[in-house]
């Protein structure tokens, strides 16, 4: 079967494996083998490479990585929010017991904000600045619902309320430029939570706000989903927010899963090269020495490197016989009950290298 | 609200003391010497003097103007005796080539004006921004594409020649349609329209040419807004996310180039004027150069101004209820 084996630019499809979670609620989105490619003058950008997860009612999965690594694309994928101008989406996307990529784009419209809904990075350009947030947030309600305007703008009052807006009837015919930036972040939440959705995508809904405001929302983000049982995908480069938050984690890198677990398991037993590094450059109080950066660069997404993907930047590829980093593409393989990485070390030698490094303590 | 509106309206009345007064000495300083031009061809240098002072024009250059300004608001008295005449408020003077109040003659041609630049914006704002929000919306498409290359020849054209290109067709040619012979619509509504049609779609396929650019650049512009996002995360429909979030927001650029571009209409729309034979400002002004009929061409200069400072004012006031950002500076 070897002549089946597709080599150069995209991860092979037998290496895309659904690691089970080991959040127990019922599934409600499961995404298969999801690749995105663009189309661009320079060559063909392939984002996402068969992506797998699935997300259960209530749990928060982590998607972490750096820029460009394909974990805002995939997301917006799933929400069915690329456009079909240029972007070449495959796979399949179970939500709601429809398959969303081969299904009609009005479809999914009409599940977009009423079943899943998704915040975005800065909440000053995410809201309209011409339009009052109450009219935003009516709109949200009575784009799926027939209710009257009053019941809409109830709803959006109650919703301000809930998400933490001090005298909400009075700062819901406020403009967006008159909030401060976390106000924003929890009016977009309200926005999308208003209509109560299953999923909710975060992407990156912290990194243009304070410290101390980050903190309130993913305290605000918590609470919500404990009350209303929201599944979130969380999307972030900030590993603090997803120790905090995260059940499971996807570690992407170069629009590829490199490694996928539960929380735990990433922080205290990660079994991947990029992972060990994103954990040593993670500043740590008390700390007198320097941060420990990973060195070199993501990969282009146009011309990915043969091999692994991650092999230019990793400092262990020189134990692994044969060349094999620089040839072979490593699978997904299962390395725990609910854990998987994308590596050709062997499980003994990444114990013995967590052990001499002191990685995952 | 009110406080923005009276700081634009001090600044208006500047603006317009400025050109009126920039204006005044431009057409003044021309070297013609109304005194004799107004005698007749029998003239005697006395009969010139006389009318020199009569007209004022024997004063020093600031008391003309002082004089102008004041007949603008006060009205004025040409002349004693039985030459005497009276100019009503608003007063421009007195054009001796048409023996008429400078004020008379612009009103009597005013509505010609008017109504060919209503009814030409009417027709440009809709087509322009109807096929622009289209072109954008199925952006690279044939559509599109067709709408681009139309739009830049009907952009480059002159308007006499897609005038005359009209006028040769749908009168001619085909007769689809009268040759123009103005009547006011207070008289007869059906010929007043059938009469203004061709100058109206002659203006109009110039500027529509250039609203559609521009609505289909602000349009692509706009669609990649975060907020755009956000509106189709929502769940809109694409429909709501162009017209409520998309287009008002590319707006602004817009209704600034719609204002500007009507209120120089009302200056004159001279070649269109000429070609289908309308009389309105701008063949009276053509008309006041030929003759070098001063006191005319001030006035209407003046009134040009007027038009395009107002619409500046009423465009201002338009982005203070288009975009709330403006309005709390």
């Amino acid at each position: 079967m070897s002549e089946l084996t597709t080599e150069g630019n995209s991860v092979t499809s037998s290496t895309n494996v659904m690691v089970p979670s080991t959040h127990k609620g019922d599934v409600i989105l499961s995404v298969n083998d999801l690749s995105v490619s663009f189309k661009t003058h320079d060559g063909l950008v392939q984002a996402v490479s068969h992506l797998s997860y699935e997300v259960r009612r209530g749990q928060t999965l982590a998607i972490v990585g750096e820029s460009g690594s394909g974990k805002s694309v995939s997301s917006l994928a799933v929400m069915g929010l690329l456009g079909s101008d240029n972007a070449n989406v495959t796979g399949e996307v179970h939500f709601d017991g429809k398959e969303l990529i081969s299904s009609s784009a009005d479809t999914v419209r009409q599940l977009r904000g009423l079943k899943m809904a998704m915040i975005f990075q800065d909440p000053l350009s995410a809201l309209h600045p011409y339009y009052s947030i109450g009219k935003q947030l009516v709109e949200a309600v009575t784009a799926h619902q027939d209710v009257s305007k009053e019941a809409a703008r109830a709803r959006a009052l109650e919703m301000l309320n809930r998400v933490g807006i001090p005298s909400a009837e009075k700062r819901i015919d406020d403009y967006p430029h008159q909030l401060s930036g976390g106000m924003r972040q929890r009016v977009m939440i309200a926005m999308a939570l208003i209509n109560d959705p299953e999923l909710l995508i975060a992407d990156e809904p912290t990194t243009a706000l304070d410290v101390t405001v980050q903190a309130q929302i993913i305290e605000l983000l918590r609470d919500l989903q404990k009350e209303f049982g929201t599944a979130i995908v969380i999307i972030t480069h900030d590993l603090g927010v997803v120790a905090d938050v995260a059940d499971d984690v996807i570690v992407m890198y170069g629009g590829a899963a490199a490694e996928q677990g539960p929380v735990r398991e990433i922080f205290y037993q990660p079994e991947m090269p990029y992972t060990w590094g994103l954990l040593a450059s993670i500043p740590k109080a008390g700390d007198e020495g320097q941060l420990d950066p990973i060195p070199g660069t993501p990969p282009s997404l146009i011309h990915l490197p043969k091999g692994c993907v991650f092999a230019p930047r990793c400092a262990f590829r020189s134990q692994v016989p044969d060349n094999a980093c620089a040839t072979t593409r490593p699978d997904f393989e299962i390395t725990g009950p609910n854990h998987a990485a994308r590596c050709h070390l062997t499980t003994e030698q990444r114990k013995t290298i967590r052990l001499d490094r002191k990685i995952g303590k | 609200m009110v406080p923005y509106i009276v700081r634009r309206l001090v600044v208006l009345v500047g603006m317009l003391f400025a050109l009126s007064l920039i204006t005044y000495i431009l057409f003044y300083a021309v070297p013609t010497d109304p005194a004799s031009l107004s005698c007749g061809v029998h003239c005697t240098p006395e009969a010139v003097a006389a009318n020199r002072h009569r007209l004022g024009l024997d004063d020093p250059f600031y008391i003309q103007y002082w004089n102008w300004v004041k007949a603008i608001f006060l009205g004025r008295d040409f002349g004693t005796g039985y030459v005497a005449m009276h100019c009503d408020v608003p007063c421009f003077g007195f054009s001796w080539n048409r023996q008429m109040m400078v004020t008379d003659v612009i009103t009597s041609v005013m509505p010609v004006t008017i109504y060919l630049a209503i009814g030409a914006f009417v027709v440009w704002m809709t087509v322009g921004i109807f096929t622009g929000i289209l072109a954008a919306r199925y952006k690279g498409s044939i559509f599109d594409r067709g709408v681009m290359a139309i739009t830049l020849v009907g952009f480059s054209l002159p308007s006499f020649f897609i005038g005359l290109v009209i006028l040769i067709f749908f009168v001619v040619r085909w007769q689809i349609v009268p040759y123009p012979n103005y009547v006011p619509p207070t008289e007869d509504f059906g010929k007043f329209f059938m009469c203004m049609l061709l100058p109206w779609i002659t203006l109009a396929i110039l500027y529509a040419a250039y609203y559609t650019r521009l609505t289909r650049s602000q349009m692509l512009d706009t669609m990649n807004e975060d907020y755009i996002r956000t509106a189709r995360a929502k769940g809109l429909p694409e429909k709501v996310v162009i017209r409520k979030h998309a287009f008002r927001a590319g707006l602004t650029p817009i209704v600034t180039s719609a204002g500007l571009d009507f209120a120089g209409l009302l200056g004159g729309a001279i070649i269109t004027e000429k070609i289908f034979g309308l009389t309105g400002l701008g063949s009276v002004a053509i008309k006041a150069v030929e003759n070098l009929d001063l006191s005319i061409l001030v006035a209407i200069t003046l009134l040009g101004g007027v038009f395009v400072v107002v619409a500046n004012l009423i465009v201002d006031i338009l982005y203070a209820a288009i975009d709330p950002r403006v309005r709390v500076k």
